[in-house]
């Protein structure tokens, strides 16, 4: 296997790598006939990310024909090649990157100005395909905006903010941070930003939905969008489906999907089209009336949209277990099904829908897969057919 | 200046007496040195060489020469006494420290002999510190025996690439391995880490080699703790020159340019960690 890249895709690849790092702490590298894929996965595999770059963003792409390689290696010592990205930019004039099977070893070569030449044998483990299944197009609710909107948006919530809930009706959305308790909400700082859809390059709801997902894992996409200027797609659907956050030009696509938090009376509430308008106030928004608007939350309980989806108190105490309805081939190694204590948040999160090692489908191209068996499933519940 | 109010009949009983007036000339580079606590001064005719070891198998050593300062006396030949080398860098920042334009501290260092202690007289806009540092009994600094006339290998860059390697290096191998070759790789510095191996090249033919002499293929292996102290020289210098001798002892030398544009060098001494076969 001989990849090379140049000039600037060098740093490009260095900021896929730290991004994939706010995911996981090991990368996947599997050099397929459409691309090269870098994808991580977090502990408790409530989020994933895969960078697929086409071999045009190669100025060489050469892998043996029948190549059935796939590795994983810590991230730590990939992100170390990529260490200074401004260095990068500047002294970086080609990266090769070359398999060495005996030794199992993967190469990264850096020719750097000066002649300097910077070479880094990494050691991997082999590893079985990870791949999600998520299929963007069949998505209520798509979102396309320009990175700065999105990083000027989130710029307003402290780093050490777990959960964020956007919120949706035909015309805005709602970005807020997401409290957990019920009573921390009475002394927690609640700050919620509205976006008109007028600021995104496309904006299409089909149904209002309301997700919370993990902020953490969103920057880590919005720091590899802003550096490359592409814009950031959004794909949702009801409360427990994943989102995908993507961004895509002619020689790369970058998928970050993202579980949501599941509650089941969100499911029996959710809606679709009509039923929304009632549950949000006179939408001062419309006339753009700030003063309205802010007289809107002091007087009132519920301010604006933001509590509108939620029923009351229940969402608190009712959370329960991810629902059964999941399969996960337990193919990977390190297959993790204890939470990791350490982060909480993340045990309320369905995880995400698995897929075996697929046919060299590409990762482009994300139909969902018929049935699968389901190898694991909550006695109480019965399992739902795909 | 207040400091040359000190009266004539005080000086007369120094055997040392060195003025600056600009005491970071000698902090800046007595910070590259900065390992251990102690060193030793060696004041000559030639000026000032601070040294400082570690484990027997490092040294570092800061040249100062009698040029760089104001006024230099010395009454005897060779003065040599030990100093707490962090209480002196202390005493020498005691206004702060600060590289605001205009502001600097005057020094005067004075000495008077065996047993006494270093007195500093530092003065920044019109007030005077004295520091007493009390001297120790110097340990007699190893002789590495390095000549010139035994170098293998010798080549000299640029530090700005160097830097740039360094401060990359994988901290989580134990040693840094160095390869002089007059064939391929020329230059090479590897790391064996906890995720593999890297190696960082410079070919002979690059601009920031500005002398290439190596005679025959030479790696050696030194342990990354007893050279890492090394980047801090490395960071105040311009160019650096690496020599290793035919025992594989290294020897790194870098050219500082101090405030006033002067040249000072600073020196490492390295033993190998044992005799590696080439691979």
């Amino acid at each position: 296997m001989q990849c090379v890249v140049t000039g600037g895709n060098v740093k490009v690849l260095g900021k896929a790598i730290h991004s994939l790092s706010r995911i996981g702490d090991e990368l996947y590298v599997e050099p397929q006939e459409d691309g090269l894929a870098l994808r991580s996965v977090n502990s408790s595999r409530s989020a994933y990310a895969c960078f697929l770059f086409a071999p045009l963003f190669f100025s060489r792409y050469s892998i043996p024909t029948g190549l059935n390689f796939r590795c994983k290696m810590a991230i730590k010592s990939v992100q170390s090649v990529f260490k200074s990205l401004p260095t990068l930019e500047k002294t970086v004039e080609k990266c090769h990157i070359g398999l060495n099977e005996q030794k199992d070893r993967l190469t990264f070569t850096l020719h750097c100005k000066h002649g300097l030449l910077k070479t880094h044998n990494l050691s991997y483990q082999d590893s079985e395909s990870l791949e999600a299944v998520f299929d963007k197009n069949s998505c209520a609710n798509v979102f396309k905006a320009q990175p700065r909107v999105l990083v000027d948006t989130v710029v307003h919530f402290p780093s050490s903010l777990e959960e964020v809930t956007v919120t949706v009706s035909d015309e805005r959305m709602w970005v807020r941070n997401h409290v957990e308790d019920e009573a921390e909400r009475s002394k927690a700082m609640l700050t919620e930003l509205c976006l008109a859809a007028d600021e995104f390059d496309h904006f299409a709801v089909k149904a209002h939905y309301s997700i919370t997902f993990c902020l953490k894992e969103f920057r880590g996409l919005l720091l590899f969008a802003e550096s490359t200027g592409l814009p950031v797609s959004m794909y949702f659907d009801e409360p427990g489906s994943p989102v995908v956050l993507s961004v895509t030009d002619s020689v790369l696509e970058g998928n970050f999907v993202l579980a949501t938090l599941s509650d089941d009376r969100d499911l029996q509430k959710s809606n679709k089209g009509g039923d929304a308008d009632q549950s949000h106030p006179p939408d001062d928004f419309m006339n753009d009336d700030m003063d309205a608007y802010l007289i809107a939350m002091d007087t009132s309980a519920a301010p604006g949209p933001s509590t509108a989806d939620l029923p009351p108190p229940s969402l608190a105490t009712s959370r329960k277990p991810p629902a059964p309805n999941y399969r996960t081939r337990t193919h990977s190694d390190e297959e993790e099904d204890d939470d990791d204590p350490e982060r909480p948040p993340d045990k309320k999160f369905r995880s995400l829908f698995f897929g075996s090692v697929l046919p060299p489908s590409s990762q482009m191209n994300t139909q969902p897969l018929p049935t699968q068996e389901v190898l694991a499933s909550d006695s109480e519940d019965e399992a739902e057919a795909e | 200046m207040p400091l040359s109010t000190q009266s004539q009949s005080q000086d007369e009983q120094y055997v040392l007496v060195a003025n600056l007036d600009n005491a970071r000339n000698l902090s800046n580079i007595l910070k590259a040195i900065t390992c251990k606590d102690h060193a030793v001064f060696t004041a000559t005719a030639n000026g000032l060489k601070v040294t400082v070891e570690d484990c027997k198998c490092m040294q570092a050593n800061a040249f100062i020469q009698a040029d760089i300062f104001q006024e230099y006396t010395l009454k005897e030949d060779m003065v040599i006494f030990q100093i707490n080398l962090t209480v002196l860098l202390d005493c020498l920042n005691i206004f702060g420290g600060s590289t605001a334009a205009g502001a600097s501290t005057a020094l005067r260092m004075c000495y008077m002999g065996h047993g006494h202690p270093l007195t500093l007289f530092l003065e920044e806009g019109g007030v005077v510190t004295v520091c007493k540092i009390n001297t120790q009994e110097p340990e007699d600094p190893i002789d590495f025996e390095f000549s010139s006339s035994n170098v293998t290998n010798k080549v000299i860059l640029q530090s700005e690439s160097l830097k740039e390697a360094f401060s990359e290096l994988d901290m989580t191998s134990e040693v840094l391995q160095i390869t002089m070759s007059p064939s391929q790789p020329y230059f090479r510095l590897s790391t064996f880490g906890n995720s593999g191996n890297a190696h960082y090249d410079y070919s002979k033919d690059s601009d920031m080699m500005e002398l290439f002499q190596c005679n025959k293929t030479q790696t050696n292996r030194y342990k990354m703790s007893l050279l890492k102290p090394s980047t801090k020289a490395l960071a105040i210098s311009c160019k650096v020159s690496v020599r290793t001798d035919s025992r594989g002892l290294l020897s790194l030398q870098y050219l500082v340019r101090n405030d006033n544009g002067q040249i000072c060098f600073v020196e490492y001494f390295c033993c190998p960690d044992e005799e590696v076969e080439e691979e």
